[in-house]
């Protein structure tokens, strides 16, 4: 005891120590920690990303440029050296096509999702907030948009609106709010009962700052989770219904429009297996997008829990 | 506590060591570093022995209670010495063995009741469970002895309280199923963690007695951690205070109340020392009158309430859990708007409305809460959280509000380096005070302060107290004060409001109120209050059976 002073101070009292981290340096310590599948799923995703992002500087050719040779196979298959992947049925160079189709289909898949996020999240605060007719009337016609098969709901208002890009973001973005909105209600509603929310309204402030700086900042971990899942949900979505014809329209390259024109040669893959290769190709590229994007939401989902069982 | 009415010997007589802890040390994981807890501290047990473990939050009390059944909380570990239970090492103890002794031989109470039952089950269930999953009494026998433990903790209906689930019995009732729980394999030891913290006054009297009752009965060891000196003073045959995980002094409980060896001990009960002299006043600046509310339009919570509150005095409004104190707050703050009644502010009537008052009525009333912990915004720095009223109603420029946040953090006696401090970072004191700043940085006239002290230690209450006094002097605010803690009214007060059950009982000056003759309810609240003096529930109890 003799090494401690006595006397009371406020400014002594024992709390939390904390080392000030940037951050960087605490992204670093948390990496350093994690797990294999989610190194995997990093690594993966910042591949495709720099694919999608520097597709001109890496495809060999143009999006939609037709070569003489249509249907040519992998070059390692007796194609022609000029095409790795080979050609698709009007002569386009599936490599670039694939590599432009990672810049369509993910930023097109990204901008969904921040606009499912922009309509269901902020719904879902104000009703989380407002709590009165407004609540019932958000949630009952969220129940209503919910009860109808979304992929089929997506599929008439596409017919009826017409497939173009603009068109394809909003309804699928619509559609998909309705679970943005619910989750950002539910967990909105626990942080809404806390004192420091009500000290905020005595305060007198308004619904922009309760909703942008009170309680937004608390409820960001399963949000965040949330948006990677939701983003392969969208990137599913996406894809399917460009391989129903419904999607991003040619000449647009992407992944789901590619899987359908390959898989005319699926039928025949029993005389030659090369022939199911220029739809494998795209519907793998899907694959592994999800699985890393859930690698990635899993490890973060177990950081921000809080979870310190194993010791 | 002496009567030798020993039910079952065969487990060794009273008075032989049951626990031994020699140089404990326990290390937390934090901040991706280890931290010493407990920095080598010695524990000795006998049978039949009740110890107190006090200290302030942060002291070590409650890892190192827990060590004495061999476990350690995720994200600690007992980094070296010997624990020996009953002759067991527990150090060496796998977890096969340690688990068969928990809940059997070793039970444990934890402070929330409400948090630790699981609401899906029924109480009989949850009190045998340990004891038949142990194999320590077949079903049968451990129900109907659950309900004799039930009937010797006083609770209501014995045979049937057993039937119903967490949700439908009170907090102290809740309290003392769980001591049933814990007795209900008749264990050695028994490690009561604050299990009387969360309860009013006039409810931990009657949780104390029972515990104290059925301990006694079953001469069963206990270990009672708290930060009450005054309760374990009732419960403790020796103290032991512990600080910074070290011990400080142990000492048999008539001695260390009488001549605590260090400086250290003797502020733990400092706040009951302080007394604020009274000041009556007439310059009324917030009215209540006539104030009918309800919850729902249904649950009538309030029954014609009318407080005066002086200009630059405080005014305590006390009662027991449930009794509108807190409500009459909400009504002022206009949170709850009243179903007849006006507020007068300054003369003026208060819009009942929180959404018709204007920022600078607002302004002029702020709140500090009980728990500093959900007041604070956990994703803001402290000079956030004291910085957006000065923006908000002063619009002040971001290097004013600097200087002023500086200045306000120096009022609270605390420093520039707190400024960029997340509340997750400051100690239970320092969080109240951040919160006192940002009342204080909105310039406010009154300050209502809903049970601000409760959820502290003595020590840092006293601080508390102080600080708040200091201001009233400076700055000439008043308080409306709502607490069940008699101590803190008579430190902080001039004036003093007993509610019970939505209306108010008396309204007066501290020393009206504070002296003969009380009605009923006063006189409860005030001799429910624990006293510094191991007698004291005796002689509690002593009272209440002759009147």
């Amino acid at each position: 005891m003799s090494d401690q002073e006595s006397a009371y101070s406020a400014a002594g009292e024992v709390a939390q120590k904390r080392v000030r981290r940037s951050a960087f340096e605490r992204a670093w310590i948390a990496l350093k920690k994690a797990p294999f599948s989610a190194w995997f799923g990093l690594i993966v995703i910042i591949c495709y990303a720099i694919v999608a992002i520097f597709a001109p500087l890496l495809s060999p050719y143009g999006e939609a440029q037709v070569f003489a040779k249509a249907d040519a196979p992998w070059a390692m298959f007796g194609g022609l050296p000029e095409h790795v992947f080979g050609t698709d049925q009007i002569g386009r160079d599936i490599l670039s096509r694939l590599i432009y189709g990672a810049r369509n289909t993910i930023g097109i898949a990204i901008l969904t999702t921040l606009l499912s996020f922009a309509i269901g999240g902020s719904l879902g605060l104000v009703a989380a907030i407002n709590r009165s007719w407004l609540d019932q009337l958000l949630s009952r016609a969220v129940d209503v948009l919910m009860s109808i098969p979304s992929l089929i709901f997506a599929l008439m208002l596409l017919s009826i609106f017409g497939s173009s890009i603009s068109s394809l973001i909003i309804i699928i973005a619509v559609l998909d709010s309705t679970r943005v909105f619910r989750l950002t209600r539910s967990v909105a509603a626990n942080v809404v009962v806390m004192d420091y929310v009500e000290a905020a309204r005595l305060r007198g402030e308004g619904l922009g700052w309760v909703m942008r700086r009170e309680i937004l900042p608390n409820i960001m971990p399963p949000l965040v989770a949330e948006f990677g899942l939701r983003f392969s949900f969208v990137f599913l979505t996406i894809a399917s219904l460009s391989f129903l014809g419904l999607g991003i329209q040619p000449p647009t390259a992407d992944w789901g429009s590619m899987v359908r024109d390959g898989s005319r040669f699926i039928q025949f893959v029993a005389y030659d297996w090369t022939l199911a290769l220029p739809s494998l190709l795209p519907a793998g590229a899907v694959a592994l997008l999800t699985v890393a994007v859930n690698f990635m939401v899993d490890w973060f989902l177990h950081m921000t829990s809080g979870l310190r069982d194993e010791h | 506590m002496s009567t030798d009415r020993a039910d079952d010997t065969s487990r060794g007589e009273k008075g032989d060591i049951l626990l031994e802890m020699k140089d404990v040390k326990i290390d937390g994981f934090s901040d991706e570093m280890w931290h010493p807890i407990i920095k080598g501290v010695d524990l000795t047990l006998r049978r039949g022995e009740v110890l107190g473990l006090i200290g302030e939050s942060g002291a070590g009390k409650s890892t190192l209670g827990l060590a004495a059944m061999g476990f350690a909380r995720p994200g600690c570990k007992i980094h070296s010495g010997s624990i020996m239970f009953n002759g067991i090492d527990l150090m060496a103890a796998t977890e096969d063995e340690k688990r068969e002794l928990w809940g059997s031989r070793i039970a444990y109470v934890a402070q929330s009741a409400a948090a630790s039952f699981n609401p899906a089950h029924r109480l009989i269930d949850q009190t045998v469970e340990a004891t038949v999953g142990h194999g320590v009494n077949d079903a049968e026998d451990a129900r109907s002895d659950a309900v004799e433990l039930y009937e010797s903790l006083q609770l209501p209906n014995p045979d049937m309280i057993g039937a119903r689930y967490p949700h439908q019995v009170s907090g102290g009732q809740l309290q003392r199923v769980m001591t049933a729980m814990a007795m209900s394999p008749r264990p050695d030891l028994i490690i009561f963690d604050e299990p009387t913290t969360a309860l009013d006054v006039t409810t931990q009297v009657e949780v104390l007695l029972s515990m104290r009752e059925i301990v006694d009965r079953f001469h069963t060891a206990a270990i009672y951690i708290t930060h009450d000196l005054a309760v374990v003073a009732q419960m403790a045959d020796k103290i032991k205070v512990l600080r910074y995980g070290v011990e400080v002094e142990e000492a048999e409980t008539d001695a260390m109340l009488e001549q605590p060896k260090e400086e250290y001990t003797r502020s733990l009960w400092s706040v009951r020392a302080l007394e604020k002299p009274e000041v009556d006043s007439d310059d009324i600046i917030l009215s209540v009158n006539n104030i009918h509310a309800a919850y729902g339009g249904s649950v009538k919570v309030l029954d014609d309430v009318s407080i005066k509150i002086p200009r630059g005095r405080t005014v305590a409004v006390v009662g027991e859990s449930g009794s509108g104190k807190s409500t009459t707050a909400r009504v002022l703050t206009g949170l709850l708007e009243p179903m007849s009644g006006s507020i007068e502010f300054n003369g003026e009537v208060l819009p009942a409305a929180l959404r018709d008052r204007s920022k600078d009525q607002l302004r002029r009333i702020q709140m500090i809460y009980q728990m500093a912990d959900t007041a604070m915004n956990p994703r803001h720095t402290v000079g956030e959280i004291i910085g957006r009223p000065l923006q908000f109603y002063h619009d002040l420029s971001a290097s004013a509000r600097h200087k002023r946040i500086v200045e306000l953090l120096e009022m609270i006696e605390l420093d520039e380096s707190f400024i960029d401090r997340l509340p997750s970072e400051l100690s239970g004191g320092q969080k109240q005070r951040v919160c006192i700043a940002r009342a204080l940085a909105a310039d406010p006239e009154v300050i209502i302060c809903d049970e601000v002290t409760s959820a502290l230690d003595q020590i840092v209450q006293e601080g508390i107290l102080k600080l708040l006094l200091r201001l009233q002097k400076e700055l000439n605010i008043t308080y409306l004060f709502i607490t069940h803690d008699i101590a803190v009214v008579k430190a902080i007060s001039d004036e003093i409001v007993v509610m019970f059950q939505g209306q108010v009982v008396e309204q007066g000056l501290k020393s009206e109120i504070l002296a003969p003759p009380y009605p009923d309810y006063t006189k409860l609240l005030l001799s429910s209050v624990p006293e510094m003096d191991s007698g004291w529930l005796d002689e509690f109890v002593a009272n209440r059976d002759a009147s």
